[in-house]
């Protein structure tokens, strides 16, 4: 079942939750949603890749489910585990029963740890599978995620084969430290998430920020755009701008002068030679 | 033409240009448009983006083709400027309005007006670009945009921004003017800019220089990680045949248990050198950038820099952030204190090196030659760099100049090539294989 009718009404139920989604964002998720595919979104720290997910799960009401990926995940904390030590109560509690009854329980739903993959497969409602920096997993997982987002469904031996009943709404970000394995890519829609333009920042400011002027917010977002064009190592991103427009509130700026911006830059750069060159290109003292 | 029509011979064009997609993604294509409708043409665009493309550096050329088979089919705007003279003042509001509306519209009239460099549906963005001159209207723009304040110091910024966006937009009018009078199979083959990755690194300008060294960071860890997975491999498997053989002595000849090759105790050590004169200098400062990014990989890294002669430079690269943007420049006048930049002299850096520095060569040591071996009619000193290859552990030559061109004009790449292997290496896509294949672990 569809969770969205159209683009327009993608990007209004975003908005509603506070996610202003471009053009580009509205019909990739409208499309992700309705051809049944996952949502592959690359792009840089903080351009709201997560927050999609997150917004895409309050809009619809779904339930979000999220699988944080790491060095070293497996699969027993993506797809399921057994409770190996309250299947060990169970058999040494049950002592005079033969194996075979023993094991037909200790095999059942109620030792069953569902990690977020099953989970997602098993829920009875619809819901969003968050898969998050999944270029942070090994190339393992990724067999294990292709499976299951192949045909959405499971098979644990000892259980039989769990089929989904909604299929989830997959996203899944990658900050590109890794390349995604060229199945997996085909197996997704794909959706490059870039810093937005001027008018979408500006606007992602009035629904982050609210008690921020607009004049104020017009220069935040202009100052952003210079920083971004000055070839520094790590540029800031939305989550740094609306980080600097709370920070601006605090300090209780009207406008921006040279005190308040040398005051609050380490808000929006992380790398000392990234501070020192936004000093000398924006004639700022010291 | 039907829709489907079009969409095959749209994603034909993309796999010209690099861009793979297969069948069930032109499947999923056509199940986009199916549910998009084409009445929206930027979401046609968003959508089939969504369904086409694997990875972010896509989009530009992505864009460029879908201009011309999918065009706004609008033929000539209205003119209304008489003057250049008018036509410059319309463009300079737009440009300080900024908005995307109005720069759209202005390049279309810059265009019509400026562009046709023919009678018969020929169309120009440089001629275009040539007559209006944007970029002279960036002092009276950042006046416009000057809000007072602080924000003042960024007008500029601000006015130089919008007119690069102004030529982006010339650049797909001209396009799809020529497409709209010529058709787009003729002219896509030549008119689409390639993407940064498959760009000749010996032709970039600033602009794609700059959107380049942004993927050095990624770029390198997703070598270290090649690399990483290499060196366990290699650890792994080898079967030491002596130590087996000897161990089987015990077990009656019988090689029962297998001995391992014990792993390397060290990782390699790096040396690179690199020519940094005028032609060269961007190919030689993006490798660096990019082995120094994965130096983790390696026990040590020690780079050298010439012209016409040999010096080292690795601290300056061992900075705790090396900008990218500025290391060529101090690399540059480090290695040529006086204003002789332009030539460089193989035979004396080679020579150089080995004096000054040919402790740094020994058998654990890989070292990476960089530059285009164009010894401005100089002696190649093939003896010396023959010394470097006999002591080294590997040696690799990376060449930024296409096959062909090697031993022409004052190329001595040959005299090189036969003493040591010797790469072409004109591309991004063609360094990043490279690197990841010819580093030792
Ligand atoms: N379109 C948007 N509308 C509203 N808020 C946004 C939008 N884009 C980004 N943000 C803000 O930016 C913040 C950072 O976004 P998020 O954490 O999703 O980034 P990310 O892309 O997942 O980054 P990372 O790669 O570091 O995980 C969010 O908390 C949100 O406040
Ligand atoms: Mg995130």
């Amino acid at each position: 079942m569809a969770l969205f009718a159209s683009v327009d009404e993608v990007s209004a139920r975003l908005a509603e939750t506070g996610y202003l989604a471009s053009g580009e964002v509205a019909t990739a998720v409208f499309l992700a949603d309705r051809l049944g595919k996952p949502l592959l979104i690359e792009g840089p720290a903080g351009v709201g890749k997560t927050e999609l997910a997150k917004a895409v799960s309050a809009a619809s009401a779904a339930e979000l489910i999220r699988l944080q990926c790491y060095e070293g995940i497996d699969e027993a904390r993506a797809l399921y585990e057994w409770n190996h030590a309250k299947q060990l109560l169970r058999i040494t509690a049950g002592r005079g029963e033969s194996w075979e009854q023993a094991r037909a329980d200790v095999f059942g739903e109620e030792f069953l740890l569902p990690r977020p993959l099953l989970s997602a497969i098993r829920s009875e409602h619809q819901t969003v599978l968050l898969i998050d920096e999944t270029d942070k997993a090994d190339l393992e997982v990724e067999g294990l995620l292709l499976e299951v987002l192949s045909d959405f469904q499971v098979t644990v031996p000892e259980l039989g084969t769990i089929s989904a009943r909604h299929v989830p709404f997959v996203v899944l970000t990658s900050n590109g430290t890794r390349e995604l394995s060229e199945a997996l890519r085909r197996r997704c829609l794909f959706l490059h998430l870039d810093f937005p333009d001027e008018e979408l920042e500006r606007r992602i400011l009035r629904s982050r920020v609210p008690a921020l002027e607009e004049s104020l917010a017009a220069a935040v977002v202009e100052m952003i755009n210079a920083l971004r064009g000055m070839g520094l190592r790590k540029p800031p991103s939305v989550s740094e701008t609306v980080d600097w427009a709370r920070t601006l509130l605090e300090l209780g700026a009207r406008t921006l002068d040279e005190s308040v911006v040398a005051d609050s830059m380490g808000v929006l750069l992380k790398h000392r030679t990234d501070i020192e060159i936004a000093h000398e290109k924006l004639q700022l003292p010291g | 033409m039907s829709t489907g029509t079009r969409l095959v011979e749209f994603v034909r064009a993309l796999r010209e240009h690099g861009i793979t997609a297969g069948p069930s993604e032109t499947i999923d294509a056509g199940r986009v448009l199916e549910v998009l409708g084409l009445a929206d043409r930027e979401r046609m665009r968003a959508g089939l983006a969504a369904a086409l493309l694997r990875r972010g550096g896509q989009r530009a050329v992505f864009d460029q083709v879908f201009d011309l088979y999918f065009p706004l089919g609008i033929g000539a705007p209205d003119a209304h400027a008489e003057t250049l003279g008018q036509y410059r003042e319309q463009l300079a509001e737009a440009l300080a309005s900024g908005a995307a509306s109005e720069l759209t519209e202005a390049a279309r009239t810059g265009v019509e007006l400026f562009g046709a460099v023919d009678s018969d549906g020929g169309f120009s963005a440089h001629q275009t670009l040539e007559a209006i001159q944007p970029q002279t209207l960036v002092a009276q723009v950042a006046e416009a945009v000057a809000s007072g304040g602080f924000a003042e110091r960024l007008a500029r910024d601000t006015a130089r921004r919008r007119v690069a966006e102004f030529r982006e937009r010339v650049r797909t009018e001209a396009r799809r003017r020529i497409a709209e009078s010529r058709g787009r199979e003729r002219i896509h083959r030549h008119a689409v800019t390639p993407s940064a990755e498959s760009a000749e690194l010996l032709a970039l300008n600033a602009e794609r220089l700059a959107a380049l060294r942004r993927t050095i960071g990624p770029l390198g860890r997703k070598l270290a990680t090649r690399l990483a997975a290499r060196r366990t491999h290699a650890r792994r498997g080898e079967i030491d045949l002596r130590r087996t053989l000897r161990r089987s002595l015990s077990t009656g000849g019988v090689p029962m248990r297998p001995a391992y090759r014990k792993p390397r105790p060290n990782r390699p050590e790096i040396v690179l050198l690199c020519d940094m004169s005028g032609s060269v200098a961007n190919f030689a400062t993006f490798t660096l950038l990019l082995v120094q990014a994965m130096r983790d990989q390696f026990s040590r890294v020690r780079i050298f820099a010439f012209v016409d002669k040999t010096w080292e430079v690795t601290e300056l690269f061992e900075a705790t952030d090396p900008d990218p943007a500025r290391i060529a420049e101090r690399v540059r006048s480090r290695v040529a204190p006086v204003a002789s930049l332009a030539h460089s002299d193989y035979g004396r850096a080679l020579g150089t090196f080995l004096d000054w520095y040919g402790d740094a060569i020994s058998a654990k040591t890989s070292v990476l030659v960089l530059g285009d071996a164009r010894t401005n009619y100089g002696s190649p000193n093939v003896a010396d760099y023959g010394a470097i290859v006999a002591t080294a552990r590997a040696v690799h030559w990376l060449n930024p100049e296409a096959e062909s061109r090697w031993d022409t004009g004052d190329s001595a790449a040959g005299a090189y090539h036969a003493l040591a292997p010797m790469h072409e290496c004109s591309t991004i896509a063609a360094l990043t294989e490279l690197v990841g294949r010819i580093l030792p672990v």
